[in-house]
C-alpha cells in the first residue's frame, strides 16, 4: 500500500510538495544540488562582473562601492552557499549508500539542515534587492563591518548564521549516521574513503562552527543591540573577531577540501581498475589533516602584530600539514602507477586536480613562512592562492563528482563529449585567470582592489586573467546545456553504469528504491561490491532475511521552522531604524518557528512501515532490476 | 546496540555475575564519591589558609578537573565499553577549547 503511494507518478503540485516534505536523503541530496548550484551561477556571475572591472586600467564598469559588495558576496556565496551544499549534495546522495544504510541517522533534521540553509543563503542575497550587500569583505573584520553603513552587514550577520545552524545540524547527523548505521562487516576501516572524509569533515564543522556562531552573535549584539565586543571605543577588541572567524575559517577550508579529496579517492581507483593505494595511510592523513587544521588559524592574522614566538609557532605548524597532504597525493599517484586507465570525464578531472592543487598547496607553504607572508599579505598572490586550493581542489571535485555521481543521483549520464569540452575550457580558464594573479600579487597588486592605474604593469596580467575568466564561463554554460540535454533525452542507465564501481553504492538498483536497500548488505571487505564481483557474483550477498522496514513519514515542519527564522530576521534588522513593524514582525517569526518545533515535539509521528509482501511483489514486478 | 550496559537486565546474564558486577561498581561510586568530598573539603581548607594565590588558583583548578573526570567516568558511566566514540568527541572538543583559552590568554590578552 504505502509502496504503491510512492510508486504513483505524481502532477506538477505533487512533485513540489513532495521535495517541499521530503525526508529521503537522496531527495535532499537533489535539493542540496540545484540550491547549491544556483547560488554557484549567482556567485559566478559576480565573479565575471569582478574580472570585467579589472579587465582594463581606469575602469569604470561599476562604482568603487558596489564593487566591495560584488567581492563580498562573491567570496560569502561561494563558500557558505555553493561548495559547501553541494558537498552535501554528495554526502546525502552517496554516504547512507555507501556505508549500506537505509536513511541518514535523522531524516528530519536533515531536512531541517537544507531549509535553514536555503532560507539563510535567500535572506543574505535579498540584501541585493533591499538597500545594499554586505561590503566588509567575506571576512566581515569588526573595525570594517561595525562602520559599515546601512544593513549590508546585518544581512551577512543573520543570513550565515540562519544558514550556519543547518551546516551544524547536517554535519552533526553525518557524525551519528556514521558512527551508528554502517551495514554489518562495515568496519570503520572498510569505509570508503568518501565516507571516511565526509566523517572528518563533518567532525570539523561540529568543533569549527560554534565559533562562528559566537563571533556572529556577538557581531549581531555589537550592531543591532548596542553592545561593544569588538568596539574598541567601549573597551572591546577588533582582533577577537578575526581570531573567532580564522578558528572557523581555517577548519572551514578542510571542510571544504576533505569531501573534495574523498570524491577523488573514490574515482582514482574506479577508473585505474585498482584498490586504493595505501588505503590506511589515506585514512590516517585525513584525520591527521583534520586534527591539524585547528591548530594553525592565526597564519591568517601574522601581520597584526602576534609577536615573533606566536607566529613562529602558528608557521611551524601551518607547515606540517604539508606532510599528511604529500601523503595523500603520492598515493593517489600510486593508485593510478600501473593501473588500467580510461580517461572519461571525471578521470579526467581527477588527473588534471593532482597539478592544480599541489601549486595551491606550495603558495601555501610559502605564505606559511611569516617573515615572507608580510610581502605576501592582502595582495593577488594571496587571491591566486585560495583561487588555486578552491577551484584546482574543491570545484574540481564537484564537476568530477558531478560527472561520476550523476547516475546514482538522477540514473542518467551525462555526455561524455560535452563534458570533455567543459573540462578542457574550465581547466584551461582556471590556470589563465589564476596563475598570472601570482606575479600581479608580487608586482604589488593589492587585494580587493577596485581599479588599477595604467603604466604600472599590470595592465596585461589583468586582461590575461579576465580573459580566462570567460573561458571558465563558457566551460559552466556547456556544463548547463549538457545537463539539460541529458535530463530531457533521459535515457536510464542502470545499475553500476561505469562498470567498474567499487563500493555499495552501485550495488544498488538503478534507480534507487526510496528503502535503498531491501536487505541490508554483509560487508565483506573494502570495496564491498568489488570483492562480490571478482567472485563472479552481481548482487551483494544480503545480512538479513526480508522483513519489514521502517521509514519516516514525510514533515511540512522543517519548512516551516527556516521560514520562521527567515521572517524574524527582517524583523531583528529594521527594529535598528525604529521600524514600528519590526517587533511584531521578529515576534510573529519566532512564534513561527516554535510554534512548528512545538507542534513536531506534541504530535506522535512514529512513521510506518513497508511490509515484507509489499518488498517481495517489488521484486516480481521487476521493480529491482 | 554496542552501549547496552552489562547490568541492562538481560536475563540471560548471569544473575550472580550481575550481582557481583553492580557490587563492584557500588563500590566505585562510594569511593569516588567520598574521594570527591574530600578534594572539596581540601578546597575550602586550601583558600581558608590563606596560602599565595599562585599556589590556590592552579590547585582548585587541577581539583576540579579531577572531580570532572570523576563525574564522567564513574557517575556518568563513560567507562562502560560502546563509549569510544563520545569519549573521542568530548576530548577532542576539550581539546579544541582548551587551545583557543590559551591563545586568548597569550596573544590576545596579554
Ligand atoms: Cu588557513
Amino acid at each position: 500500500m504505502s509502496t504503491i503511494a510512492h510508486t504513483q507518478k505524481r502532477g506538477f503540485a505533487g512533485t513540489v510538495w513532495e521535495y517541499l516534505t521530503t525526508v529521503d536523503h537522496k531527495k535532499i541530496a537533489i535539493l542540496y544540488l540545484i540550491a547549491g548550484g544556483l547560488f554557484f551561477l549567482i556567485g559566478g556571475i559576480e565573479a565575471m562582473m569582478i574580472r570585467i572591472q579589472l579587465a582594463v586600467p581606469n575602469n569604470d564598469f561599476v562604482s568603487a562601492g558596489l564593487f566591495n559588495e560584488i567581492i563580498t558576496m562573491h567570496g560569502t556565496t561561494m563558500i557558505f552557499l555553493a561548495a559547501m551544499p553541494l558537498l552535501f549534495a554528495f554526502m546525502n546522495a552517496v554516504m547512507p549508500l555507501q556505508i549500506g544504510a537505509r536513511d541518514v541517522a535523522f531524516p528530519f533534521i536533515n531536512a531541517l539542515g537544507f531549509w535553514l540553509f536555503f532560507f539563510g543563503g535567500l535572506f543574505l542575497n535579498l540584501s541585493w534587492f533591499l538597500g545594499g550587500a554586505p561590503d566588509a569583505g567575506w571576512t566581515s573584520y569588526a573595525s570594517l563591518s561595525l562602520a559599515s553603513e546601512g544593513h549590508g552587514v546585518d544581512f551577512y550577520v543573520l543570513g550565515l548564521q540562519i544558514s550556519g545552524f543547518g551546516t551544524l545540524m547536517g554535519g552533526i547527523n553525518f557524525l551519528v549516521t556514521i558512527i551508528n548505521m554502517r551495514a554489518p562487516g562495515m568496519t570503520y576501516m572498510r569505509m570508503p574513503l568518501f565516507t571516511w572524509t565526509t566523517f572528518v569533515a563533518s567532525a570539523l564543522i561540529l568543533f569549527a562552527f560554534p565559533p562562528l556562531t559566537v563571533g556572529l552573535f556577538m557581531m549581531m549584539f555589537d550592531r543591532m543591540f548596542g553592545s561593544g565586543f569588538f568596539d574598541v571605543a567601549a573597551g572591546g577588541n577588533t582582533i577577537i573577531w578575526e581570531h573567532f572567524f580564522w578558528i572557523f575559517g581555517h577548519p572551514e577550508v578542510y571542510i571544504l577540501i576533505l569531501p573534495a579529496f574523498g570524491i577523488f579517492s573514490e574515482i582514482f581507483p574506479t577508473f585505474a581498475r585498482k584498490r586504493l593505494f595505501g588505503y590506511s595511510s589515506m585514512v590516517f592523513a585525513t584525520v591527521l589533516i583534520g586534527f591539524l587544521g585547528f591548530m594553525v588559524w592565526a597564519h591568517h592574522m601574522f601581520t597584526t602584530g602576534l609577536g615573533p614566538i606566536a607566529n613562529a609557532i602558528f608557521a611551524v605548524a601551518t607547515m606540517a600539514i604539508a606532510v599528511p597532504t604529500g601523503i595523500k597525493i603520492f598515493n593517489w599517484i600510486m593508485t593510478i602507477w600501473g593501473g588500467k586507465i580510461t580517461f572519461t570525464v571525471p578521470m579526467l578531472y581527477a588527473v588534471s586536480f593532482i597539478p592544480s592543487f599541489v601549486m595551491g598547496g606550495v603558495t601555501g607553504v610559502m605564505q606559511a613562512a611569516a617573515p615572507a607572508d608580510y610581502q605576501f599579505h592582502d595582495s593577488y598572490f594571496i587571491v591566486a592562492h585560495f583561487h588555486y586550493v578552491i577551484v584546482g581542489g574543491v570545484v574540481l571535485a564537484l564537476l568530477a563528482g558531478c560527472h561520476f555521481y550523476w547516475p546514482l543521483m538522477f540514473g542518467t549520464m551525462l555526455s561524455e563529449r560535452l563534458g570533455k569540452i567543459t573540462f578542457a575550457l574550465f581547466f584551461t580558464g582556471f590556470h589563465l585567470t589564476f596563475f598570472i594573479q601570482h606575479f600581479l600579487g608580487l608586482m604589488g597588486m593589492p587585494r580587493r582592489v577596485w581599479t588599477f592605474l595604467p603604466g604600472q604593469g599590470l595592465e596585461t596580467g589583468n586582461l590575461i586573467s579576465s580573459i580566462g575568466a570567460a573561458f571558465m564561463a563558457a566551460g559552466v554554460i556547456i556544463f548547463l546545456i549538457n545537463v539539460v540535454n541529458t535530463q530531457v533525452k533521459n535515457v536510464q542507465v542502470g545499475r553500476d553504469p561505469w562498470k567498474d564501481g567499487r563500493t555499495l553504492e552501485w550495488a544498488i538498483p538503478s534507480p534507487a528504491p526510496f528503502y535503498n536497500f531491501k536487505q541490508l548488505p554483509l560487508v565483506r571487505g573494502l570495496d564491498a561490491f568489488w570483492i562480490e564481483k571478482m567472485e563472479g557474483k552481481t548482487e551483494m550477498t544480503p545480512a538479513e532475511p526480508i522483513g519489514d522496514i521502517h521509514m519516516p513519514n514525510n514533515a511540512f515542519a522543517p519548512f516551516l521552522i527556516s521560514l520562521g527564522l527567515f521572517i524574524a530576521a527582517f524583523g531583528a534588522m529594521y527594529q535598528v531604524d525604529d521600524k514600528p513593524w519590526a517587533i511584531p514582525v521578529l515576534i510573529i517569526g519566532m512564534a513561527i518557528t516554535f510554534g512548528s518545533m512545538l507542534y513536531r515535539s506534541i504530535k506522535d509521528d512514529h512513521g510506518y512501515h513497508i511490509h515484507k509482501e509489499d518488498l517481495l511483489d517489488d521484486a516480481d514486478k521487476g521493480g529491482t532490476r | 546496540m554496542a552501549n547496552l550496559q552489562s547490568n541492562s537486565g538481560d536475563p540471560k546474564v548471569n544473575y550472580e555475575y550481575r550481582r557481583k558486577k553492580s557490587a563492584d561498581e557500588m563500590r566505585m561510586q562510594v569511593i569516588t564519591f567520598t574521594l570527591m568530598i574530600f578534594f572539596t573539603v581540601l578546597a575550602f581548607a586550601a583558600v581558608g589558609a590563606g596560602f599565595s594565590k599562585w599556589f590556590i588558583i592552579p590547585f582548585v583548578l587541577l581539583l576540579a578537573c579531577v572531580q570532572v573526570a570523576f563525574q564522567l567516568y564513574y557517575f556518568m558511566h563513560m567507562s562502560h565499553k560502546g563509549h569510544e566514540a563520545p569519549q573521542l568527541f568530548m576530548w577532542s572538543g576539550i581539546f579544541v577549547a582548551f587551545l583557543t583559552i590559551l591563545t586568548f590568554l597569550t596573544i590576545i590578552w596579554w
